[in-house]
């Protein structure tokens, strides 16, 4: 017999991103600028609290929502650090990685036929997302003109007025941009003016170097309409460990967590040690490491404005997103890893109005960042 | 932070950061950079650059040494007028006044246990005002001026990822 894949998952092709992961891997000596998580370890101090709580034999499941101590630790931080404020019993629901929390938010919260505007160029996964939820995707392109912040004009004209849900990324993975609580009020105004729902990507919120990081949920009349999803993979470069959480009202918190106790049943126990202390006494291993992407990010840019290579000032993340040099920025990426063994991502491989841009990722150290920047320097003379 | 902050700080961290890749660093521009390390080296805050090395990996037999030195002081002598005397001596590498149990922290560095050795029996504790010293032999060194020692970590990441 054979498996016959069902339709959902038929209609998704296949990541974009994986073409360029497979010829980096054939580059023995390659520097990549592809890399979309931290170049750091998780802070010591959190990898220690892991292995105490090992040693301790914590290896159960916790709480479907998560220890009780992590979701008030959690309250505090996002009340403290984004005037965020949530219920931990009721409105704080940690999960295996944002990821996680963004698909449950599309399975609790959207039904087949609902249209879900998404942002772009975003994440790989908010399109699938959709799809595998049954809703319809409807794109809202940014554009470098507008440094890819969502305007009102912008979601007007991609008709977003009719969508159910608007799904937003600030900062910005593929561009790095971000947006200030004044421009996102706009955004804001439009939600509640054709009663949208709001999921909010806020992993790289504490990374941000122009000014600090604003959550559309504390905009006014936006927190009873705005999921938003945060958690330790960027700021604390604790990717492999898988721990996110979602902060929502009740009522989405309690459908979302309906999923998660029976698909997840809890996220990781260990990494949610690890957390604990990484709120604990974390701060100045997220401000050192804030400092070195930043450091990192004026270096690139003052690069790649000496090659004369336009590149709009990305204050997030750890992304630039240049303008490509050729038309063809696929064809740009594939020649750069076989000649010059410098892997980046071309802008298409994160959806609409990424064409003719290249990713590239400053997670990586000083010495190795300089040298890619030299041979794209090269390989565009 | 102030750029002058930003400099040092970088120059802490890779004292040969050309002067170029520490102006794009902190968005300046290169004179401005070359300005503020050419003040700092004239106050005295920049006393010098020197290379973080790890003896094991060379051909070269290293023989270092923690000593610490007690004192008795009278009216003519204080803690400056023993620690110019001692530092003065090219083998010591460094020498702190410290709090606890004993008042000064030395490093010595020499070539052979005995020629370390000989150096605290000759030179060091005949001083008149040293009463005593404790040397340390270092036997192997995990991490120096911040810089860890062995072989570091491989990056393990997928070469590309979302």
């Amino acid at each position: 017999m054979t498996f016959d894949v069902s339709d959902r998952v038929d209609a998704v092709p296949p990541s974009g991103i994986r073409r360029f992961f497979e010829l980096a891997e054939e580059q023995d000596d390659i520097i990549s600028l592809g890399v979309g998580e931290p170049d750091f370890s998780a802070p010591w101090a959190a990898r220690d609290a892991a292995i105490a709580s090992l040693e301790q034999g914590k290896t159960s499941y916790t709480a479907n929502r998560g220890r009780r101590e992590l979701r008030e630790q959690i309250a505090d931080h996002v009340d403290r650090r984004y005037d965020l404020q949530y219920d931990p019993d009721e409105e704080i629901l940690v999960t295996a990685g944002a990821s996680e929390g963004i698909d449950l938010a599309y399975r609790a919260l959207v039904d087949p036929g609902d249209t879900v505007a998404v942002q772009q160029p975003c994440y790989v996964s908010y399109v699938p997302g959709v799809i595998f939820a049954g809703g319809d995707v409807l794109p809202v392109r940014t554009h470098v003109e507008d440094e890819f912040k969502l305007t009102y004009e912008g979601l007007q004209e991609s008709g977003a007025a009719d969508a159910e849900v608007l799904v937003l990324c600030y900062p910005n993975n593929p561009t790095g941009a971000t947006m200030t609580g004044d421009e996102l009020e706009e955004v804001a105004e439009f939600a509640r003016e054709h009663d949208l729902v709001v999921f909010s990507d806020e992993i790289y919120a504490d990374l941000t170097y122009e000014h600090d990081h604003t959550s559309i949920a504390t905009l006014p009349g936006m927190r009873e309409r705005t999921v938003v999803f945060n958690g330790f993979s960027k700021a604390y470069a604790m990717t492999g460990l898988r721990l996110g959480y979602v902060l929502a009202p009740p009522e989405a918190t309690t459908a979302m967590n309906r999923i998660h106790q029976y698909t997840m049943l809890s996220a990781p126990t260990t990494a949610q040690y690890a957390a604990i202390e990484a709120l604990e006494s974390c701060d100045d291993a997220v401000a050192e490491m804030k400092t070195q992407y930043d450091r990192r990010r004026q270096f690139v840019l003052s690069r790649f404005s000496e090659m004369g290579i336009d590149c709009f000032p990305a204050g997030g993340a750890f992304y630039a997103f240049p303008e490509c040099p050729w038309d063809d920025a696929d064809a740009f990426a594939e020649q750069l890893i076989e000649e010059q063994s410098v892997a980046v991502v071309p802008g298409s491989a994160f959806g609409e109005g990424g064409e003719g841009h290249l990713r590239v990722s400053y997670a990586t150290g000083l010495d190795e960042l300089k040298e890619a920047m030299a041979r794209i320097e090269q390989f565009v003379k | 932070m102030s750029s002058r902050d930003d400099v040092l700080e970088l120059l802490r961290e890779n004292a040969r950061y050309t002067v170029e890749d520490i102006a794009r660093q902190i968005d300046a521009d290169a004179n401005e950079v070359e300005g503020i390390i050419a003040d700092l080296e004239a106050e005295g805050v920049v006393k010098g650059y020197r290379a973080v090395v790890d003896w094991d990996e060379t051909e070269e037999e290293r023989v270092r040494a923690a000593v610490e030195l007690n004192v008795t002081l009278d009216r003519e002598t204080s803690y400056n007028d023993v620690a110019e005397r001692i530092a003065k001596f090219p083998k010591v590498e460094s020498l702190h006044l410290v709090s606890g149990d004993y008042d000064f922290m030395m490093e010595v560095e020499g070539d052979s246990m005995r020629e370390v050795s000989h150096f605290i029996s000759e030179k060091v504790a005949p001083v008149p005002e040293i009463t005593q010293t404790v040397t340390h032999y270092m036997m192997d060194s995990y991490k120096e001026s911040g810089i860890f020692f062995g072989d570091g970590d491989d990056d393990d990441r997928l070469s590309v990822s979302p």
